[in-house]
Order: C-alpha cells, then structure tokens, then sequence
C-alpha cells in the first residue's frame, strides 16, 4: 500500500520476480520516507498502513517477511483427487455444456419459426422458447455444479476473523483527527455559525416536501357526493340503456346500473355503481320516512318494489355485487361483508360497518327508472370527516 | 502462457490505474461456509437480476398510460371493449411480440420467488440467530428490503390494470381514506383526486422502475458489502469457532457455484414461466370500477393483510362528526406493524435480556435457543392464519366449508394457533435439547449386542465423534442469567431493580430456558440412572478405566 | 396349496367373477330399461303433458306437493316456473334432489331427455312461465364479444368468477362452475334464476345480450392457456402454492445438492 504514495520507487510497477526486494524495499524506506519527505508538507502521510503484522490470510507457514504471501508452497492443489473418476466428470461436464449450446441455438431458432398473434400460436411459441431457454441454464448449472464437484480439488480452508472493534490506538487516532476537524471548521466553537447554517438548511430541506403540495386537490366535500342529481336517467350498463318497471319485473331480478351519460366515466361510477333488485310484494321491509331508518328500506324511494342500493361496498370500495335472491343477501366477494336487502341493506356479516346507502328513485314523465336526488349519505369506504349514517 | 498475458496485459493496465492486486486478491481469498441454508439469499439476489433484465425487457413495450382506447388488436375476445392504454400495451406484449409473454411471466414468478425467498432467508436468519451482533445492520436493512419487495411486487402486478389488480388497488385507496385524519389527503395526493383518476398507474410506474429498484440497489450493495466486510456465519462444526472462517475460496470454487446458483434461479422462473401460466390478465378482463370477480386475491405476499381485513368484525366508532374506521386501519396496520417492527426490535430486544453483548460468528442450531425458536414459529403461524383466510372463499368453495365458518374459526385461531404454537414448539426444542445431551452423554448406539457374564444383554456405545460433537456442542453455551447466583444474590445488580429490572429478569429466565449439559434438567430425578451418585451399570466391555465403554 | 388339489390359474377365478358381474349388470340394464319408458314419437301434446304428470307424481310430488303448490321449508313452488326451469334444473341433474341442501349440485341425469321435455310441458301447462329456448335463439353466432365481457364482468363474474369457475356464497352455498354448462342451460339459467341466482329476464338483458355472454363464456372456457398449464385459473392462490411447493423446493434441492459433501476435505 505504502508503494502508491511513495511513487517514485523504482521499478516499482514492475510485476512478479521483484515483487519481494520492492516491498520489502518499499516498508524498508516506509519510516525513511517520513524523514526524507519532511519538506513535503504533513508530517504524516494519509494511506500508510497502520503497524500490523503479517497479514497472511491463510494457515501455513508464514512467508519471508511482514505482508507477503507464501512464495513456495500452493495454497491450492492443482488436480482433483479422483482422477480417473475426473476424466469421467468432464466428459459429463462437457455434454452438459454442450447441451446448453443447443438448447440456446434452438431458443434462437424457435424465435424466428414460431409467431404470435394468436392465442395457440403464442401457446406454442411460449412453450418452444421457455422449455429450449430452461434447458440451456440448466446445462449451465448442472455442468458448473459437477464442475466443482468431481474436477476442483476439494478444499476447506481457515480465515482468521480479526475483531471488528478497531484497536483502541485506531480509535485514538480517529477520534483526535475528528477533534481536530471540529476544532479547525470551528463548527463547535462559534454557535452563532452552528445555527445559522442549521437555520438555513432547514427550509430548504421541507422543500421537497412543499413541492409535492400539487400532488393533488384538497379533498374538501367530494367525497361526500355522487354524480347522481334528480332525473338522471338510471342505464342498464353494458347496453346503456334506460330501465322501465315493466321490464324489470321478475322479482328476484338484479341488475348493475350507471347514471346517464357516465357509463365510460371510471371517476363517476366508482362512486356512482348502483344495483336495483326487485322484489315480491311484501319481502322488503319498508319505512314511509323519508329518510333512511336503521334496518329499513324508505319506501318513497322505491319503484314498485324496485330498490336501489349503492354498488360500492362501504367496507373498502369493492363493488358489492353479489346477491343471493333466495335469501336477499348482497355479499361483497371481496372480504364478505354482507347486506340485507329487504332491510335498508344493514349489515348482517363481515367487515363493513355501515349499510349500502340507498338511493332515491322514481319514474320520469316516459315511465323510465330516475334518480329523485343523490345519495343522501356518502358512500364507499369510511373516512375521517365522515358523520354517522342516518 | 496466455493466463500470464491475460494477467499482464489487461490486468496490468487496470492495476496500473486502480492499484488493485492487493485487493482483488484479498477479495479471490476469501473464505464462504458452506451450508445449503446460506443460499437462500442467493435466491432472492438473483431473482433480482432476473428482474432487472426482465424487466427493462417489458418496459420497451409497456404503456404506463390510463388512457382510454378500443381495443382492435390481436386478442379477439376483447375486440372493442374499451380499456387503458396500460392494459392495452400488456395485451400487446403478450399477444405481439415474439417472447413477451415469456418475459412477463418470468418477470411475475421471479418476483413472487424474490419474495419467498427473502422470507426464507430472513427465517433462517432469525432461527440461526444470525443477526445478533455484529450483524444488527444487515438485519435491519433485511426488513426495510423486505418491505420494499412487498410494496415493489404490489406497484408491478397493478401496473397491467387489470380487473383482478385493480380490485386491489381499491382496496389500497380504501385502506388509505380510513386512516384518521390524514386518510383522504393521503388517497387524494397519491391518486390526484378521486379513485381511480388518470395518474396513478404512471405515478406507480416510476416508483416500480426507477426510484425503488434504486433503493433496491443501494440496500443490496450495502447489504452484500457488509456481509463480505464482516465475514459469513458458519454452521457449528469441527474447527469452527467464533474468530475464523472455514470453507472454500470464492476463487474459483464459490464463484462457480454461485454462478450455478444463479442459472438454476433463472431456470426455475423460466421452467415456471413455460409451464404454468400466471397472472393471465387477458382472462381478467380489464378494469371497471363497478366489477369484481369471486375468489380475487392478492400476489401470495399480500395475503396476510387480505386475511386481516376479511377477519375483522365490524367495528367504528363515530364521534363528533368525525369516524374512527377500526374495521379496516387495524387490520391493515397491526399486523404488519407487529410483524415488521417486532422483527427490528427483536435483535435488540434480546440483547437486553440476556445481557450478551459479545460478537457471535457461529449460528446456533435453533434447539438450542427454544424460546426464540418458538417465538418465531408463532410468528410463522400467525402470518400463516392471516394468510389462509386471505384465501377463505377459495378454501370454502374447494374444501365444502360454509364460508362464515372459516372466518370465526380465523378470528379465534388467530390468537390460539401463535399461543400454541409457541409452547409446543418451544418443549419440541428442549427435547431436542435433551436427546442430544443423551447422544453426547452417553453415546451413539452401535448396533453391537453383548451379553455380560450375569446374563444381561447390553447395546455397546462409542462416543459421539468429533464432528457431531462440535455441532451438538456448539461455540458456547447460552449466556448465565444476568446477576443470577452469587454472594450477592440477595441485592440484584442495578440492570435488575424495579419493575422494568424485575421484568427483565423474569424474560431472562424464560429465554435461557436450556437443558443444563448433564442432561437431567427435567425435575424427574435421575433420568432412569439411579442415585445420582452411583456411576452407571457397567456398559459395554470392562476394559477401560471407567467402565463406562466409552474407548 | 397341496399337490392333491388341481392346479388352476389364480386369475381364472377372478375372469369368472367379472363375468358373472357383467352378466347380471347388463340383465338388470335392460330389464330396467323397460319401466319408466318414454312416450313414443309422434304423440300429441295432450298426450305429453299427460305423460309430464305422471313422471312428476313419480319423482317430484314428494317435495313439490301432488299440485307442484311447493311444501315450505322443502321446495318450492313450481307454478309458473316455466318449461325452462324445468329442462335446466332437471337436464343438469340437480332435479330430482336426492334431499335437500344448501346446493344441488350437477349430477348425473337421472331422466331421460324425453321425459324431461314431457315433464317441462306438463310445468309449463300449470302457470306459464319462460320457455325453452330454441336453438337458434342461443347461436353464438354474429355474437359481440366485448359487450358479452362487459355484461358478464358486471353482472355474473363476482359469483361465478371471472373464468366462469365457481364462487362460494353463504352458508355452504356456491355459485357453480360454467365449464360443463351448455349454452341452453347458460340461458335457461339467466332466464329463470335457480337457488340464489338471480333472475335475468329478457327485458332485462336481451336474447342477443344473452348470447354475447354464453359466446364470451364459451370462448373463455374454450380457449386454450398461452402460458402453460392453467392452476385451475384460480389465480394467486394457486400460484402461490406453486412458488413455495415448486419453485423454493427447487431451489432448496439445488442448494442441498451444490453444497452437499463431496470426497476427503484437503486440510
């Protein structure tokens, strides 16, 4: 290590045969070049090794001298133990290898002859490119494994740990060094400094964080509404089109429905998904209020016996779709909140806390299925500025 | 000889500008264990270059684009429904280009492998005890990685926009808008406004490409480095000891075998990806708010936190106008606080309790550490129910269960199966402890039967050999109790006094709950041999010194 | 065995039994075969409905009631029903139920086509109710795939799941899988909503809506799996499965191999 600062040893650079005369010439002139560079400036050099011994990382005898590796004896064998059996290995080795080449010939191959564009074509070409590149890394990895095993020499060899605590001189040194730093900067010794400079590097550092305000808008009451408003149309969704009572007239029917004029709108209708579900004469438990009862439905906002219930589950905002017409239950899949449709959609099972909202409907003056108003509630998910329910 | 030019000719011209040969050499010499646990790592290290090269690979085609479009392209069946322009690109690069789909689904198989197998690294990690000091920094920096790949593997399976990720992505706004106070400011800023909005797929894009695989990288490199600067565990055997190493050289012997490592990784996401299909986004369909599909799970890694939230009862609370939503930021915080945190704390945690300060290079067999053995097999299994209610609807349909049933059992297992879990694993250990005290006291059975001159019939012994000595045996027993015996064992040390003091000493106890090494620690006097003081009967010839048959 | 005996072959033994079973197996099919006979072709539809009757008394007045009026808490009702509920549920085997469950499952016809078909007239003659739909009324043909996707990820796959598997419900309930359905009963079974399924008239979703979701199932189930071989299509679950009992395994044998001891250590 002492070679680079000293750097202008002769042929120093020099590789192997004079390796020995350098370094042991190099620490030899280590201490005389402290005395002889004293016109150079510091009167110790950064980069000289600290006085360890010999740092022969291996067992065996030590070298000649401090630092060196053994010059004579190999710290590994050069032949594998079995050799008969090594002859054997490498022809395996080999065939592995050589199976590997193909294989990754083939995967080129089959690049070019096998297309796409259908789903069996992309079938056969995935089959044809994954099974030729598998092979080919594993007669990599097979060969590389009985590589090792049967042709290098077996080998288990010692390392000396040292302690990973320094030696208290180093930690002495470190610790005068800093001290000295800290002394020179004068960062300890003049506060006024200290705390200007934390001063002013602290608004800098919130910046980043300031400039991430843009991120979004504030949530303000968004959340607290839909786009639902009075006469909106309610459209059978995929077909897109509106809904007379009439036609929805099959108790047991359910059906996903979209306002008008959002079906495309992904914003609106994660909010907005509504399902309406009719019912016999006499299943639903109704109440004449106008506004939702625990456990009710409000009957002002049915259709003949057409109920319309938010789709978005108040749980975490899965679409809460299924729904068992034998026992008038509409289960989230997700985490398997349950409502009770007949009763105000309340919970009956599962995570969800509150009951799918309702929404008011009536019919407009062409007999189709409308909206009387929004939600008179939120819907979807919990949040923090969110009331209670009813 | 061409080695020698090779060497002297480039090696040279690199030395001469990077004065490496002292280094590089060091580095040729050094020493790794061989163990097959220590490869576990490797999985997870590999996996992560597969990913990188797989994934630039996607990221030549990939739109990360919430764009609407009508699909015109090859995939027939979705012939003009309307989708994002990311599901659209992911259509195309399975569908349209040659290796595509290959590419993906190495890409998703080499990701959730990168996650099992940090798991099962950091799990041998933790039941070795590697990651008491010095190793503290590798450990922590294990659990930040582990999170990383979590959230990683949740931004890349969403980025396609498919139904069954989308529903997952809801889920994480949902999650994220019950959080008091700051839960909509939080779904507002990272989605740009209300679900789903136009920017989170690009925004997740960036976070999935470039700044936490940068993070990856920067932990990684940190993570090997100090593994090399401080040097490998190794296994308790013959030789071993805490202050060497003893293996093979990296050159060429690990490097090889680290290299087949590294080809076997590759063929088994790439045998995977040939024959079983994964993530079929195609099937989905693509996302709408106002679909679902039974039986939607998250990537396996996420399933812990499905089960939370399906387990949870319904509770809230509402006051003053303002909603505390306990049915869905417990489940989704707890758990994973308590897994994660618990995990960074434990090395230190246990430091404290046993007071042992010392360095430790040499794993401990996880017998011979039974309260941390149980410990973290209750974690194990408290992961593991979360887990398999994540599945419930899948487990209900399959298996015939109603499908509350699965949900009740999980909320009382959940408590249950870790307290069990515990206590048995925990006497498993000490069991284990005991035979193999019995093994190092009195011997290996041989098979040889002799019969004595009074008629008995014995089974002679040898003694245990040197090998399975050292690893029965081990570096070192568990630390004493701190401050236990003594002449001043009336005055505990300062570290004992008080209620935390007292509290110390009791978890003390508990955690160095060992066999003692004469093996007869279970309260039953003589272990079958007697008085204590009589020697045992005569085994095996009469020609040795203490009759014991030991040679 | 002593030498006295005569020596047979061990087989010959069991080649008789088999055939003796083979024997009197195909007797009792054909004796059978003769009882619950069906009505011969050309009959009238007096004669059918007549003939629906009888097989109702047969097996399905005990649970249906002698006038299909339905028993609560075991059947129910079955006027107005129609002949469509009928060639569903009985032309998949769930009908007659051998008792009843939270699910009936698709079994093994346990009718005759025939006789289902008279047994569906003899419903139909009772109240009405949604008809058998012709074959020409289920043709995919000319049907729009993206709107089938559209109408079944909305309305039918948080049941039946996306790939038209199945889907647990409450209380031991399950949405059935699609796979064996053919493309009348898929519409039989929109049309009429048996157990907890919803009911789908045809103002609702349309006959030509109808068949662009049988295509869209159809096609699904069809279609081969690109990316090798299917877990079922049930998703992470499964393949979570794969990376721990596969993959990790895998690896772990590779690890074990690679590091395993090999020949005398040097040193």
């Amino acid at each position: 290590m002492s070679d680079s600062t000293a750097g202008h040893r002769p042929g120093d650079h020099e590789p192997s045969g004079h390796e020995p005369d350098d370094l042991m010439a190099g620490l030899s002139h280590s201490g005389g070049q402290d005395d002889d560079a004293h016109d150079a400036g510091p009167h110790r050099v950064i980069g000289t090794p600290s006085p360890a011994t010999s740092r022969s990382l291996l067992g065996g005898p030590e070298g000649n001298g401090a630092g060196q590796p053994p010059a004579v004896q190999r710290e590994l064998p050069s032949e594998p133990d079995d050799p008969v059996g090594a002859k054997r290995a490498e022809r395996i080795v080999a065939a592995c290898f050589l199976i590997a080449m193909f294989a990754g010939l083939a995967f080129i191959a089959a690049y070019f002859i096998f297309g796409v564009h259908t789903v069996t074509a992309t079938q056969h070409s995935n089959l044809a490119l994954g099974s030729t590149m598998a092979l080919a890394f594993i007669g990599l990895g097979v060969g590389a494994v009985i590589w090792v095993r049967r042709l290098m020499p077996n080998v288990e060899l010692t390392e000396q740990r040292h302690p990973l605590r320094s030696e208290a001189a180093d930690r002495a040194a470190f610790k005068q060094t800093f001290e000295e730093g800290a002394d020179a900067s004068q960062f300890i010794k003049r506060p006024i400094l200290r705390r200007t400079l934390i001063a002013a590097t602290v608004p800098v550092a919130v910046a980043p964080i300031i400039l991430l305000r843009d991120l979004g808008p504030l949530p303000g009451t968004k959340l607290d509404h839909t786009v639902w408003r009075k006469g909106l149309r309610l459209l059978n969704y995929g077909a897109n089109t509106p809904i007379r009572p009439a036609d929805f007239s099959s108790p047991g029917g359910m059906i996903t429905v979209v306002p008008d004029g959002y079906q495309d709108n992904f914003d609106a209708l994660a909010k907005a998904a509504v399902i309406i579900i009719k019912f016999a004469p006499g299943q639903v438990v109704y109440t004449t209020n106008n506004h939702p009862v625990p456990g009710k439905t409000v009957q002002n906002w049915t259709v003949d016996n057409i109920v319309a219930y938010s789709k978005i589950c108040t749980h975490v905002g899965c679409p809460a779709a299924l729904y068992e017409q034998t026992t008038h239950h509409i289960l989230c899949p997700c985490h398997q909140s349950t409502f009770d449709a007949t009763r105000g959609a309340q919970v009956i099972f599962g995570p969800a806390t509150r009951p799918l909202p309702q929404l008011p409907m009536t019919v407009d003056a062409q007999g189709y299925l409308v909206a009387r108003s929004d939600f008179t509630e939120p819907v979807g998910p919990s949040f923090w500025e969110r009331g209670p329910s009813i | 000889m061409s080695m020698n030019k090779a060497l002297e000719g480039t090696g040279g011209w690199l030395d001469d500008r990077l004065h490496g040969a002292r280094g590089v050499r060091v580095f040729f010499r050094k020493i790794f264990p061989d163990h097959w646990t220590f490869l576990l790592g490797e999985i997870a290290l590999y996996c992560f270059i597969i990913l990188l090269l797989t994934g630039t690979f996607l990221a030549l085609w990939f739109k990360p684009s919430m764009t609407e479009m009508v699909y015109h392209g090859s995939y027939i069946k979705l012939d003009g429904v309307r989708m994002s322009e990311a599901y659209a690109s992911t259509l195309h690069i399975t569908f349209d280009v040659r290796g595509g789909l290959l590419m993906r689904q190495i890409h998703h198989w080499a990701a959730d492998l990168f996650v099992a197998a940090i798991m099962a690294h950091m799990l041998r990690i933790f039941f070795t005890g590697a990651y008491r000091k010095p190793r503290e920094i590798n450990w922590l920096i294990g659990i930040v990685l582990l999170t990383l790949s979590l959230l990683e593997g949740l931004f890349g399976y969403s980025l396609p926009d498919d139904l069954l990720s989308g529903a997952g992505l809801r889920i994480t706004q949902g999650v994220l808008q019950s959080i008091p106070i700051v839960g909509t400011y939080l779904s507002f800023f990272l989605f740009g406004g209300q679900y789903p909005g136009h920017l989170i797929i690009p925004r997740m894009y960036i976070l999935h490409v470039l700044l936490i695989p940068g993070l990856f990288m920067a932990l990684i490199g940190a993570h090997l480095f100090i593994m090399f600067h401080q040097k490998h565990t190794q296994m308790p055997g013959v030789g071993r000891t805490d202050k060497n190493v003893v293996g093979t050289p990296m050159y060429p012997y690990f490097m090889a075998k680290t290299g087949a490592f590294f080809f076997f990784t590759f063929a088994a996401v790439t045998l995977a990806a040939t024959f079983a299909q994964i993530n079929p986004i195609w099937i989905y369909g693509p996302y709408n708010p106002l679909a679902i599909s039974a039986g939607s799970q998250p990537d396996f890694y996420m399933g812990f936190l499905e089960g939370s939230l399906r387990m949870m009862p319904s509770w809230q609370w509402v006051v003053f106008g303002h909603t505390f939503a306990f049915n869905v930021f417990i489940p989704a915080l707890v758990p994973l606080g308590i897994v994660m945190t618990g995990a960074a704390l434990w090395p230190f945690l246990e430091q404290w309790i046993t007071g042992d300060k010392r360095e430790h290079h040499v794993n401990q067999r996880p017998r011979n550490a039974p309260t941390r053995t149980g410990l973290g097999l209750a974690m194990v299994s408290f992961y593991g129910v979360l887990w398999l209610e994540g599945a419930n609807d899948v487990l209900a349909d399959h298996f015939d269960v109603p499908l509350y049933t699965i949900t009740e059992i999980a909320r009382v297992a959940v408590f249950a199966v870790p307290i069990l879990t515990y206590i048995i694993a925990k006497r498993i250990c000490l069991g284990l402890q005991r035979k193999d005290q019995h093994l190092l006291q009195h011997g290996v059975e041989t098979g040889i039967i002799r019969q004595l001159p009074s008629g008995e019939f014995i089974e002679e012994t040898r003694p245990v050999s040197e090998e399975l000595r050292a690893k029965l045996v081990g570096p070192e027993r568990p630390a004493l109790p701190v401050g236990a015996s003594g002449a001043d064992a009336d005055v505990p040390p300062p570290g004992m006094r008080g209620g935390v003091g007292r509290a110390k000493a009791w978890l003390n106890k508990v955690v160095n709950e060992n066999v003692p090494e004469d093996g007869h620690g279970n309260g039953y006097g003589a272990n079958g041999h007697g008085d204590e003081g009589q020697a045992p009967a005569a085994i095996g010839s009469g020609d040795t010194e203490d009759g014991s048959g030991h040679h | 065995m002593s030498s006295t005996t005569v020596r047979r072959r061990p087989v010959t033994g069991y080649a008789v039994v088999l055939v003796g079973l083979l024997v009197a197996g195909l007797s009792y099919a054909v004796i059978t075969q003769g009882t619950a006979s069906a009505a011969p072709r050309g009959v009238s539809q007096q004669a059918q409905i007549a003939h629906g009757r009888e097989i109702f008394l047969q097996e399905c007045a005990s649970c249906h009631g002698i006038f299909a009026q339905g028993v609560p808490g075991i059947a129910p009702s079955l006027i107005g029903v129609g002949a469509a509920a009928v060639d569903f549920q009985v032309g998949t085997g769930r009908m007659p139920a051998k008792q009843p469950d939270a699910e009936n499952p698709r079994r093994a016809l346990l009718l005759h086509p025939r006789q289902i078909r008279d047994l569906a007239d003899y419903i139909q003659s009772l109240g009405g109710g949604p008809t058998i739909p012709t074959r020409a009324e289920v043709s995919q043909v000319g049907s729009d795939y993206g709107l089938g996707q559209q109408l079944f990820t909305a309305d039918c796959a948080q049941c039946h799941n996306f790939d038209g598997a199945s889907g647990a419900l409450t209380y031991g309930k399950y949405a059935p899988p699609l796979t064996k359905s053919t493309p009348t009963q898929i519409f039989e079974a929109m049309l009429t909503g048996p157990e907890a399924m919803p009911v789908f008239n045809n103002t609702t979703i349309t006959p030509q809506q109808k068949r662009d979701i049988i295509a869209y199932i159809v096609q699904t189930r069809t279609e081969p799996n690109p990316g090798g071989f299917s877990l079922g299509r049930i998703g992470p679950v499964t393949e979570g499965l794969v990376v721990f009992l596969g993959l990790l395994l895998f690896m772990v044998l590779m690890a074990l191999w690679i590091t395993a001891k090999h020949g005398k250590a040097h040193e």
